[in-house]
């Protein structure tokens, strides 16, 4: 009889399904993983370091620059942060614009998560149609900022400026006759608000469209049901959050039961799983798209009526206009000095957190007093969630794997920070 | 919450102080085991979540304003607990000698612990006994130093390129010099601006 070994395989760090660079080495007796070793780094850049050595304004970007796919998010955990160790507190009417962005952001994340989990598991069509509406959501992202991804639109007291009072619109080009370009342009006709509303009106029946593909497919749930189930006792030791907590069937969101900005104003359901299996999280994720829809929905109707500032009036925080530094004298002292030197920020350490799309993402900072952080911790739920990845995949076949990386939402570059 | 810290965690608990509404803890190294499962496992605190946990190096800890060495223990690791059921978060403290600094792990009470440790140990050269498997974890394999060290510089000291003679990757002596575009300050009357009610330990 031929002897029976168990061997050692190695899974990424340059694999389609590795969601970025994610290396494991697994044990495998056959096709079923014993053991698995996720070595993680590949993408370290020392944000923390970085951020240790520049003025605290200078470090949003780097925060862009964590979780890829939901910029805004990871700023506000930041600005939070320097709000709390600052004491100050932002105009009602940037705590809506960012609390309209954050949404924003998680349909974002959650469409990407959805294209690639579904692409990892063999589905091809659903990753071109979300992909057809994180298109509309990047441009509301250039329409504030100027930048489709790393936007830096947060800003400590308030949002860097207000939403633009018309949305681009797309040039006529050869490949689109006069008529498609008019249609194209369709929503583009009013204000950014606008734009965003009529995007809340048409996402729900895509999102109807993604689970036709999905939901009831006999595929996609041989390739989700049951598999990676985590207990919810084992889900709170393990540090899970966001997703992962909920499809366990904890109820906790800390939009609700920690809320930050106005979110206690929003009305809004939180969506829990039975099973803790892949496929629960699935349909909690995509739930939470149309919760952010509503939530959209509701930050739009406010902004509509409620104009006034977006940032503090505190020039020792927020620059002064452009106007007003080539007129006065003080104004221009003030830009110079947050320009060279930025702000100093009482001695002392904060905690703030936010329900990130894909759990609790937190930006702990120790202040000596400076112009720049002592110490900032960023606490990536993603890290806890790949380091639960033995667990989750022992007595799990080789190509559930891939499966479980997805469900994990994981993006490497909060993960190695 | 922060009544029922003393009676519960007695001699281990060396100051309990509340900024921002947030509960801090001082606590003894020696003893954060105890601590931890006493935090977790009473029905009055059931810290059940282990949210964060790193490292600290507070060598340089407000040198621009006093110009001299900070006077207290160089190292220090921070806990964020949380609990669902009562809805609260703790922050625990703890700090550690400098030359080797070690303390207990706390896996065995939450497994999430296992890579932050791994974290603070290759970053910051925190040894935590009873680890199973404390490895570096961010680092590159073969990787010399602690990075986060206050004393480690920015730049780091190696730099690796792909040396086609060889056919291989080389590590060589970095050759950027260290620059600093803004300098670090701490300006009193600029960080006195808004003034934070503290509340007494």
């Amino acid at each position: 009889m031929a002897e029976i070994r168990n061997y050692t395989m190695n899974f990424g760090p340059q694999h389609p399904a590795a969601h970025g660079v994610l290396r494991v080495i697994m044990e495998m007796d056959g096709e079923v993983i014993e053991r698995c070793d996720p070595h993680i780094g590949l993408l370290h850049r020392g944000t923390e370091k970085l951020a240790e050595t520049k003025p605290y304004n200078q470090s949003i970007g780097y925060m862009d620059r964590l979780d890829y796919v939901s910029m805004m998010c990871n700023e506000h955990a930041y600005v939070l942060a320097i709000e709390k160790l600052l004491g100050v507190t932002p105009p009602l009417r940037a705590q809506y614009i960012r609390v309209m962005f954050d949404e924003i952001t998680r349909i974002l994340n959650h469409c990407l998560w959805l294209g690639a989990h579904a692409l990892d598991i063999g589905a091809m069509t659903v990753f071109l149609y979300c992909f057809r509406e994180r298109e509309d959501l990047m441009d509301c992202y250039e329409a504030v900022s100027g930048a489709r991804m790393h936007a830096t639109y947060y800003r400590p007291g308030g949002v860097y400026r207000d939403l633009p009072d018309h949305m681009p619109r797309h040039a006529p080009t050869d490949r689109h006759t006069e008529a498609e370009t008019r249609a194209r342009n369709a929503d583009r006709e009013g204000t950014l608000l606008d734009f965003i509303e009529a995007f809340t009106a048409r996402f729900p029946a895509c999102v109807d469209e993604y689970e036709t593909l999905l939901s009831d497919n006999r595929i996609w749930k041989q390739r989700t049901v049951d598999i990676a189930v985590v207990a919810p006792e084992r889900a709170k030791a393990l540090g899970f959050t966001g997703p992962m907590l909920r499809g366990s069937g904890i109820e906790w969101d800390l939009r609700k039961k920690q809320p930050y900005e106005v979110y206690d104003r929003m009305d809004f359901d939180i969506p829990v799983g039975t099973n803790g299996d892949c496929y629960d999280r699935y349909l909690i994720r995509v739930e939470e798209m149309r919760q952010s829809t509503r939530i959209i929905r509701q930050c739009v109707e406010w902004l509509r009526n409620h104009p006034g500032p977006v940032m503090l009036d505190d020039h020792k925080l927020s620059p002064p206009s452009r106007e007003q530094m080539k007129g006065d004298m003080e104004s221009l002292i003030h830009h110079f000095k947050l320009f060279t030197e930025g702000f100093c920020v009482p001695a002392g350490e904060a905690y703030a957190s936010i329900e990130h799309p894909k759990g609790e993402f937190g930006i702990y900072m120790v202040s000596d007093g400076a112009n720049k952080p002592y110490r900032v911790k960023i606490r990536a739920p993603g890290f806890a969630h790949l380091a639960a990845l033995n667990e989750m995949s022992t007595g799990h076949m080789l190509a559930d794997m891939v499966a479980i990386i997805g469900t994990q939402d994981i993006v490497f570059g909060e993960i190695d920070r | 919450m922060r009544e029922h810290l003393p009676p519960l965690l007695g001699e281990a608990l060396v100051s309990v102080r509340t900024a921002m509404n947030e509960i801090t803890c001082e606590i003894e190294a020696a003893s954060v085991r105890s601590v931890c499962r006493a935090l977790r496992d009473d029905p009055r605190t059931r810290f059940e979540q282990l949210i964060d946990l790193c490292g600290m190096d507070y060598s340089h800890y407000g040198a621009e304003e006093n110009g001299k060495p900070w006077p207290g223990k160089r190292y220090c690791v921070v806990y964020h607990l949380l609990s669902l059921r009562h809805n609260v978060r703790i922050r625990l403290r703890a700090e550690l000698d400098d030359d080797h600094p070690t303390l207990p792990s706390v896996m065995e009470i939450w497994p999430a612990a296992d890579w932050f440790e791994r974290e603070a140990f290759d970053l910051y050269g925190i040894l935590f006994t009873d680890h199973p498997d404390l490895r570096r974890l961010l680092t590159d394999y073969g990787f010399i130093g602690h990075p986060f060290r206050k004393d480690f510089p920015l730049s780091g000291h190696v730099e690796m390129r792909y040396d086609a003679e060889k056919g291989r990757v080389v590590y060589e002596p970095v050759e950027i010099d260290d620059r600093i575009l803004v300098p670090r300050t701490i300006q009193k009357d600029s960080a006195a601006r808004n003034p934070r009610p503290e509340e007494a330990g």
